[in-house]
């Protein structure tokens, strides 16, 4: 075909319209391998020293608490004579209390209290918060409305009050439950002060939880995906279950965390007041009150329980920090 | 118009939870086995008679409908077992006097150094200073207000024996202000170092640099009053939390404050005291939670309202 030199026409060849070849894309796509959520996440969080120490402390204080009382020649209730109020030294490395109950078990028994507290607790509240703050942004409107007055409610109680209010109330029948139903003998090993601490933080804790959620799955309404599966006649259990609750597991994941050492806080003080876990078994916080009556004539009663549970906060605090930061890389300032 | 009717709505809401939790007070306190009169040393007749004066063998709703309209007209009843006979509320406003005394100069030891301390870090980031004070924050929202407390005795009462372990001696008040103050201190010192640190990178300072203003003014007048406002949004729980939170602090270095009521009306059923306790602690944690909220509405016009 002749072609006009000052034509604007496109030169076309038949060339043009010919399949690719094989290898046309492969050039263009990036070699790095494509990392998950929880992979990017890991290797964020592995980046960040402050929380990979905190990780490997909580490792230490988690052996310390279920391994160290098998490894330990006494247990936490023995009281072996002669070896009363001992300070330090080889045979009881953290020394005797009174009664002649070594103390490094004691201690170990009161941490493995404190972190049993804390993980269960955050399970706890972790169910309770996010069902509740997903079904209130969900359903919305008017049912909203009231379960949101109900978190504002929870959230201006004077808490320390309720929970001795209700630590007392339900104690007495939780014990006789535990002792007469078969079904709950189990529990007796855990007692019914740790267990009313346990329905106390189902209670009361899980507000903060439900708020976050609520605001989460709020947020995610409005998104186009969310529309488009509500479109295709996805069901409300579905919706939670596959669409909302995998897009904000990682703050849920971050403020549980955080949720840890406030539990731990709690039950150390409860029983600082005498009113959590019940003698002989101990808690950091008994430990403590126990030694306060000596402090003069024995401070390092006081000083081991009260440097475990701050150690064994700071660790939380410290990973709960990382982890947040890893898992939300939006929220880092 | 619209900040007055969203006024309107926070006091009618914070005046429903204050009623539900009275309510929910009343009625778990009377679920608790055991009643005020069970360790006095008094016959079953006495016993019978005491608990009949007192009303308290009637159903717990009409009790409750009582309590509540002696409430309205600012009557909190008589105490029971604690100082028996004596009102509520006087017991409530002697020793709430000595809590708040204690408590708000902590809460001035907090404000002040908390803020300093994180305008320090967050001005010097990743130096050492700002490592220094990290730290240090970091511990401090680690311990419990007891072992604060402990520590404290050991090291300043017991060991260098520079403080009186008794509240009454001159100079005693410092152990439990410094317990007090601990926690707040190194949580508004990291509130506003992370605020601070927001601030700095927003583009209006770049501006002001730009234009050339100087440093000082840039830092202290412009970026310090904007990273600010989400202080202010602690200040309510955190003033809530100290007058109320002195449990610990007072317990331990033997202040005649409220907070030894806290738990010893409970573990002693003086219902009247558990209920005036209640109502105080909660209605001034709804208020200071209402007062920070409308304050910061006020001080950032850009948050929306609800």
């Amino acid at each position: 075909m002749k072609v006009n030199v000052l034509s604007m026409q496109n030169k076309i060849s038949p060339d043009d319209f010919a399949p690719l070849g094989e290898g046309y894309f492969r050039e263009e796509s990036l070699d790095t391998e494509e990392i998950g959520y929880w992979k990017a996440s890991w290797q964020r969080l592995k980046a960040n020293k402050i929380a990979m120490t905190a990780l490997v402390l909580i490792v230490i204080l988690m052996f310390f608490a279920f391994i160290g009382p098998m490894i330990s020649p006494y247990t936490y209730d023995q009281q072996v004579r002669g070896d009363e109020a001992l300070w330090p030294c080889l045979k009881h490395p953290f020394g005797t209390d009174r009664l002649g109950r070594d103390l490094l078990v004691r201690c170990m028994i009161g941490t493995r209290i404190s972190l049993i507290v804390g993980l269960v607790s955050a399970v706890i509240v972790m169910i309770v918060g996010s069902i509740y703050g997903a079904i209130s942004g969900l359903i919305g409107g008017k049912v909203d409305i009231v379960m949101m007055r109900v978190v504002d409610i929870i959230y201006s109680v004077p808490e320390i009050l309720l929970i001795v209010v209700i630590k007392m109330v339900i104690s007495d029948p939780l014990q006789t439950l535990i002792d007469t139903v078969p079904m709950f003998h189990g529990l007796q090993k855990i007692g019914s002060g740790l267990i009313a601490i346990f329905i106390v933080y189902g209670c009361l804790y899980w507000v903060g939880m439900a708020r976050i959620v609520r605001g989460q799955i709020l947020q995610l309404k409005n998104l186009e995906y969310v529309t488009a599966a509500e479109a295709l006649g996805c069901s409300r259990g579905r919706m939670i279950k596959e669409h909302l609750l995998p897009n904000c597991i990682g703050q849920l994941i971050a403020t549980v965390m955080l949720q840890i050492p406030s539990a731990i806080f709690t039950e150390a003080f409860l029983s600082y007041l005498g009113i959590g876990v019940s003698a002989p078994m101990a808690s950091l916080g008994s430990l403590t009150s126990e030694a306060l009556n000596g402090i003069t004539s024995y401070p390092y009663r006081v000083i081991f329980p009260a440097a475990l549970i701050s150690l064994i906060i700071l660790s939380f605090n410290l990973f709960g920090d990382g982890l947040r930061d890893a898992l939300d890389p939006k929220m880092k300032k | 118009m619209q900040t007055s009717r969203y006024i309107i709505k926070r006091v009618l809401l914070a005046a429903v939870s204050l009623f539900a939790i009275v309510t929910i007070t009343y009625f778990l306190m009377n679920l608790m086995p055991g009643d005020p009169f069970m360790s006095e040393k008094a016959s079953e007749e006495n016993r019978a008679i005491l608990i009949a004066k007192y009303g308290l063998d009637q159903p717990v709703y009409v009790q409750y409908g009582r309590y509540l309209k002696n409430l309205f007209h600012g009557d909190m009843g008589t105490s029971y077992v604690l100082q028996k006979g004596r009102a509520v509320k006087d017991i409530i406003t002697e020793s709430f006097m000595v809590s708040m005394g204690l408590g708000i100069r902590a809460l001035l030891v907090a404000i002040v150094f908390g803020i300093i301390l994180g305008c320090v870090a967050g001005l010097s980031k990743d130096k050492l200073p700002d490592g220094i004070i990290r730290v240090v924050s970091s511990l401090g929202i680690s311990m419990p207000g007891y072992v604060v407390a402990s520590t404290l005795m050991i090291v300043l009462a017991v060991n260098l024996g520079v403080l009186p372990v008794s509240y009454n001696k001159p100079g005693g008040s410092i152990m439990p202000i410094i317990t007090l103050a601990m926690y707040p201190t190194c949580y508004l010192t990291r509130l506003t170092r992370a605020s601070i640190l927001e601030v700095m990178n927003q583009d209006y300072l770049r501006t002001e640099r730009a234009k050339g203003m100087s440093e000082f003014v840039v830092v202290f007048v412009h970026a310090l009053k904007n990273s600010l406002i989400p202080v202010i949004t602690y200040l309510g729980p955190l003033t809530a939390s100290i007058l109320t939170g002195g449990f610990v602090a007072e317990s331990v270095f033997n202040v005649p404050g409220l907070g030894r009521y806290f738990v010893s009306s409970i573990s002693s059923r003086d219902y009247t005291m558990i209920m005036g306790v209640t109502v105080f602690y909660s209605a001034l944690i709804v208020i200071m939670n209402l007062v920070c909220d409308i304050l910061y509405k006020i001080v950032d016009p850009r948050i929306k309202l609800d």
